[in-house]
Protein backbone atom coordinates (compact mmCIF):
# COMPACT_ATOMS: atom_id res chain seq x y z
CA UNK A 1 0.00 0.00 0.00
CA UNK A 2 1.39 3.34 -1.00
CA UNK A 3 2.17 5.88 1.70
CA UNK A 4 1.32 8.63 -0.77
CA UNK A 5 -2.18 9.87 -1.38
CA UNK A 6 -3.91 12.97 -2.60
CA UNK A 7 -7.56 13.95 -2.71
CA UNK A 8 -9.11 15.93 -5.53
CA UNK A 9 -12.52 17.53 -5.67
CA UNK A 10 -14.92 16.85 -8.53
CA UNK A 11 -14.21 20.35 -9.84
CA UNK A 12 -10.44 19.72 -9.91
CA UNK A 13 -10.93 16.32 -11.55
CA UNK A 14 -13.13 17.93 -14.20
CA UNK A 15 -10.68 20.82 -14.77
CA UNK A 16 -7.76 18.45 -15.39
CA UNK A 17 -9.77 16.24 -17.77
CA UNK A 18 -11.18 19.22 -19.63
CA UNK A 19 -7.72 20.78 -20.02
CA UNK A 20 -6.36 17.52 -21.43
CA UNK A 21 -9.21 17.28 -23.92
CA UNK A 22 -8.89 20.93 -24.96
CA UNK A 23 -5.20 20.66 -25.79
CA UNK A 24 -5.44 17.19 -27.42
CA UNK A 25 -3.49 15.97 -29.37
CA UNK A 26 -0.97 18.09 -27.47
CA UNK A 27 -0.02 17.60 -23.83
CA UNK A 28 -1.54 19.93 -21.26
CA UNK A 29 0.10 20.89 -17.99
CA UNK A 30 -0.77 22.77 -14.85
CA UNK A 31 -0.15 23.13 -11.15
CA UNK A 32 -1.98 21.49 -8.24
CA UNK A 33 -2.66 23.78 -5.30
CA UNK A 34 -4.04 22.86 -1.91
CA UNK A 35 -3.20 21.88 1.62
CA UNK A 36 -2.38 18.68 3.44
CA UNK A 37 -2.98 16.37 0.53
CA UNK A 38 -6.22 17.97 -0.60
CA UNK A 39 -6.00 19.62 -4.03
CA UNK A 40 -8.45 22.51 -4.04
CA UNK A 41 -7.45 24.37 -7.20
CA UNK A 42 -5.58 23.95 -10.44
CA UNK A 43 -3.48 26.53 -12.24
CA UNK A 44 -3.56 25.71 -15.97
CA UNK A 45 -0.23 26.63 -17.54
CA UNK A 46 1.10 26.96 -21.06
CA UNK A 47 3.02 24.05 -22.51
CA UNK A 48 6.17 25.86 -23.65
CA UNK A 49 8.13 22.85 -24.90
CA UNK A 50 10.07 23.25 -28.12
CA UNK A 51 10.44 19.48 -28.51
CA UNK A 52 6.96 18.77 -29.85
CA UNK A 53 3.90 19.24 -27.62
CA UNK A 54 2.33 15.92 -28.65
CA UNK A 55 4.97 14.11 -26.62
CA UNK A 56 6.44 16.70 -24.24
CA UNK A 57 5.45 19.40 -21.82
CA UNK A 58 7.51 22.11 -20.21
CA UNK A 59 6.56 24.55 -17.47
CA UNK A 60 9.04 27.40 -17.77
CA UNK A 61 10.53 29.02 -14.67
CA UNK A 62 8.33 32.13 -14.90
CA UNK A 63 5.21 29.95 -14.91
CA UNK A 64 6.58 27.93 -12.00
CA UNK A 65 6.91 31.17 -10.07
CA UNK A 66 3.35 32.08 -11.07
CA UNK A 67 2.13 28.76 -9.64
CA UNK A 68 3.94 29.31 -6.34
CA UNK A 69 2.54 32.86 -6.15
CA UNK A 70 -0.99 31.63 -6.87
CA UNK A 71 -0.69 29.02 -4.13
CA UNK A 72 0.55 31.65 -1.72
CA UNK A 73 -2.33 34.01 -2.61
CA UNK A 74 -4.77 31.23 -1.80
CA UNK A 75 -3.07 30.55 1.53
CA UNK A 76 -2.18 27.11 0.20
CA UNK A 77 0.80 25.10 -0.95
CA UNK A 78 2.02 23.99 -4.34
CA UNK A 79 1.39 20.25 -4.10
CA UNK A 80 2.50 19.19 -7.57
CA UNK A 81 1.70 19.26 -11.25
CA UNK A 82 -0.58 17.50 -13.70
CA UNK A 83 -0.10 16.72 -17.36
CA UNK A 84 -1.77 14.64 -20.05
CA UNK A 85 -0.51 11.72 -22.08
CA UNK A 86 -2.29 11.94 -25.45
CA UNK A 87 -2.95 8.43 -26.81
CA UNK A 88 -0.63 6.92 -24.20
CA UNK A 89 -1.37 5.30 -20.85
CA UNK A 90 -1.42 7.31 -17.61
CA UNK A 91 1.95 5.93 -16.56
CA UNK A 92 5.15 7.94 -16.07
CA UNK A 93 7.78 7.74 -18.77
CA UNK A 94 11.56 7.68 -18.56
CA UNK A 95 11.44 11.33 -19.61
CA UNK A 96 9.05 12.10 -16.74
CA UNK A 97 11.43 10.31 -14.37
CA UNK A 98 14.52 12.13 -15.62
CA UNK A 99 12.85 15.49 -15.05
CA UNK A 100 10.92 14.87 -11.84
CA UNK A 101 11.11 16.84 -8.62
CA UNK A 102 10.89 15.09 -5.26
CA UNK A 103 7.88 15.44 -2.97
CA UNK A 104 5.59 16.77 -5.73
CA UNK A 105 2.47 14.85 -6.72
CA UNK A 106 2.46 14.15 -10.46
CA UNK A 107 -1.04 13.57 -11.77
CA UNK A 108 -1.22 12.06 -15.26
CA UNK A 109 -4.41 11.84 -17.27
CA UNK A 110 -4.57 9.63 -20.34
CA UNK A 111 -6.42 11.23 -23.24
CA UNK A 112 -7.31 8.69 -25.93
CA UNK A 113 -8.70 9.97 -29.23
CA UNK A 114 -9.58 13.26 -27.55
CA UNK A 115 -11.41 11.74 -24.58
CA UNK A 116 -9.92 11.86 -21.06
CA UNK A 117 -9.83 8.48 -19.34
CA UNK A 118 -7.57 6.93 -16.71
CA UNK A 119 -6.08 9.34 -14.16
CA UNK A 120 -3.23 8.36 -11.85
CA UNK A 121 -0.88 10.03 -9.36
CA UNK A 122 2.83 9.38 -8.82
CA UNK A 123 5.69 10.45 -6.58
CA UNK A 124 9.39 10.33 -7.34
CA UNK A 125 11.29 7.96 -5.06
CA UNK A 126 13.86 9.78 -2.97
CA UNK A 127 16.73 7.95 -4.72
CA UNK A 128 15.31 9.03 -8.11
CA UNK A 129 15.23 5.40 -9.27
CA UNK A 130 11.54 5.32 -10.20
CA UNK A 131 8.08 6.63 -9.44
CA UNK A 132 5.73 5.14 -6.89
CA UNK A 133 2.04 5.20 -7.61
CA UNK A 134 -0.08 6.87 -4.96
CA UNK A 135 -3.75 6.82 -4.20
CA UNK A 136 -6.02 9.32 -5.89
CA UNK A 137 -9.13 9.98 -3.85
CA UNK A 138 -12.14 11.80 -5.14
CA UNK A 139 -14.23 13.97 -2.90
CA UNK A 140 -14.45 17.47 -1.46
CA UNK B 1 29.68 36.81 3.12
CA UNK B 2 26.03 35.95 3.58
CA UNK B 3 24.23 34.91 0.43
CA UNK B 4 20.60 33.89 0.79
CA UNK B 5 19.43 30.97 -1.35
CA UNK B 6 15.67 30.70 -1.89
CA UNK B 7 14.48 27.09 -1.82
CA UNK B 8 11.50 26.00 -3.97
CA UNK B 9 8.63 24.01 -2.44
CA UNK B 10 9.72 20.48 -3.53
CA UNK B 11 13.17 20.87 -1.97
CA UNK B 12 12.11 22.26 1.42
CA UNK B 13 11.81 18.82 3.03
CA UNK B 14 15.60 18.64 2.56
CA UNK B 15 16.22 22.01 4.28
CA UNK B 16 14.26 21.36 7.46
CA UNK B 17 11.26 23.03 5.74
CA UNK B 18 13.12 26.33 5.42
CA UNK B 19 12.32 28.41 2.35
CA UNK B 20 15.67 30.22 2.50
CA UNK B 21 19.15 29.19 3.59
CA UNK B 22 22.06 31.51 4.39
CA UNK B 23 25.25 30.42 2.67
CA UNK B 24 28.71 31.78 2.01
CA UNK B 25 31.00 31.82 -1.00
CA UNK B 26 32.31 33.99 -3.82
CA UNK B 27 30.55 32.33 -6.75
CA UNK B 28 27.28 30.58 -7.46
CA UNK B 29 29.18 27.29 -7.49
CA UNK B 30 30.60 28.06 -4.03
CA UNK B 31 27.27 28.89 -2.44
CA UNK B 32 25.55 25.86 -3.97
CA UNK B 33 28.38 23.68 -2.65
CA UNK B 34 27.91 25.24 0.78
CA UNK B 35 24.16 24.60 0.54
CA UNK B 36 24.57 20.94 -0.38
CA UNK B 37 27.15 20.48 2.37
CA UNK B 38 24.68 21.82 4.92
CA UNK B 39 21.77 19.88 3.40
CA UNK B 40 23.22 16.81 1.67
CA UNK B 41 19.83 15.42 0.65
CA UNK B 42 19.52 18.19 -1.93
CA UNK B 43 22.51 17.08 -3.96
CA UNK B 44 21.00 14.31 -6.13
CA UNK B 45 18.08 16.54 -7.03
CA UNK B 46 20.27 19.47 -8.10
CA UNK B 47 23.19 17.64 -9.73
CA UNK B 48 23.33 14.68 -12.11
CA UNK B 49 25.65 11.68 -11.79
CA UNK B 50 28.39 13.63 -13.58
CA UNK B 51 28.22 16.42 -11.02
CA UNK B 52 26.60 18.89 -13.43
CA UNK B 53 23.55 20.94 -12.55
CA UNK B 54 20.47 19.17 -13.91
CA UNK B 55 19.00 20.82 -17.00
CA UNK B 56 15.65 21.53 -15.32
CA UNK B 57 17.31 23.27 -12.36
CA UNK B 58 17.41 27.00 -13.02
CA UNK B 59 19.62 29.22 -10.89
CA UNK B 60 19.01 32.95 -10.74
CA UNK B 61 21.10 35.64 -9.06
CA UNK B 62 18.83 38.57 -8.26
CA UNK B 63 16.44 37.53 -11.06
CA UNK B 64 19.16 36.98 -13.67
CA UNK B 65 19.54 33.45 -15.07
CA UNK B 66 23.15 32.33 -14.57
CA UNK B 67 23.06 30.65 -18.02
CA UNK B 68 23.27 34.18 -19.44
CA UNK B 69 25.97 35.23 -16.98
CA UNK B 70 29.02 33.16 -16.07
CA UNK B 71 27.08 30.04 -15.13
CA UNK B 72 28.40 28.55 -11.88
CA UNK B 73 31.37 30.92 -12.01
CA UNK B 74 29.00 33.89 -11.68
CA UNK B 75 30.29 35.98 -8.78
CA UNK B 76 28.03 36.71 -5.83
CA UNK B 77 28.44 39.27 -3.09
CA UNK B 78 27.03 40.03 0.32
CA UNK B 79 23.29 40.69 0.12
CA UNK B 80 22.73 38.91 -3.20
CA UNK B 81 19.82 36.50 -3.41
CA UNK B 82 20.22 33.24 -5.30
CA UNK B 83 16.99 31.49 -6.35
CA UNK B 84 16.54 27.87 -7.36
CA UNK B 85 13.61 27.84 -9.79
CA UNK B 86 12.34 24.54 -11.18
CA UNK B 87 11.40 23.88 -14.75
CA UNK B 88 8.80 21.14 -14.69
CA UNK B 89 8.92 18.83 -17.69
CA UNK B 90 7.70 15.46 -18.83
CA UNK B 91 6.12 13.59 -21.65
CA UNK B 92 5.57 10.21 -23.19
CA UNK B 93 8.12 7.70 -24.37
CA UNK B 94 8.92 4.54 -22.44
CA UNK B 95 6.74 3.67 -19.47
CA UNK B 96 8.97 3.06 -16.44
CA UNK B 97 6.55 2.33 -13.60
CA UNK B 98 3.84 -0.23 -13.77
CA UNK B 99 1.05 -1.15 -11.47
CA UNK B 100 1.41 -4.18 -9.33
CA UNK B 101 -0.34 -7.34 -10.59
CA UNK B 102 -2.98 -6.97 -7.87
CA UNK B 103 -3.74 -3.41 -8.95
CA UNK B 104 -3.74 -4.34 -12.61
CA UNK B 105 -6.21 -7.13 -11.86
CA UNK B 106 -8.73 -4.62 -10.56
CA UNK B 107 -8.73 -2.70 -13.82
Amino acid sequence: MSEHKVAISAAVDDAIRRHGEETYPHECCGALVGREGQVTATVPLSNTTEEGPRRRFLVRPSDYRLAESRASELGADLLGFYHSHPDHPARPSQYDLDHAWPTFAYVIVAVAAGKAGDMTVWWLKDDRSTFEEGELHHGD
Amino acid sequence: MAIKILIPTPLRPYTDKKDAVETSGATVGDVLADLTTKHAGLKPHLYNEQGKLRSFVNIYVNDEDIRYMQKEQTPVSDGDTVSIIPSVAGGVDVVVAHRTPAEAGRE
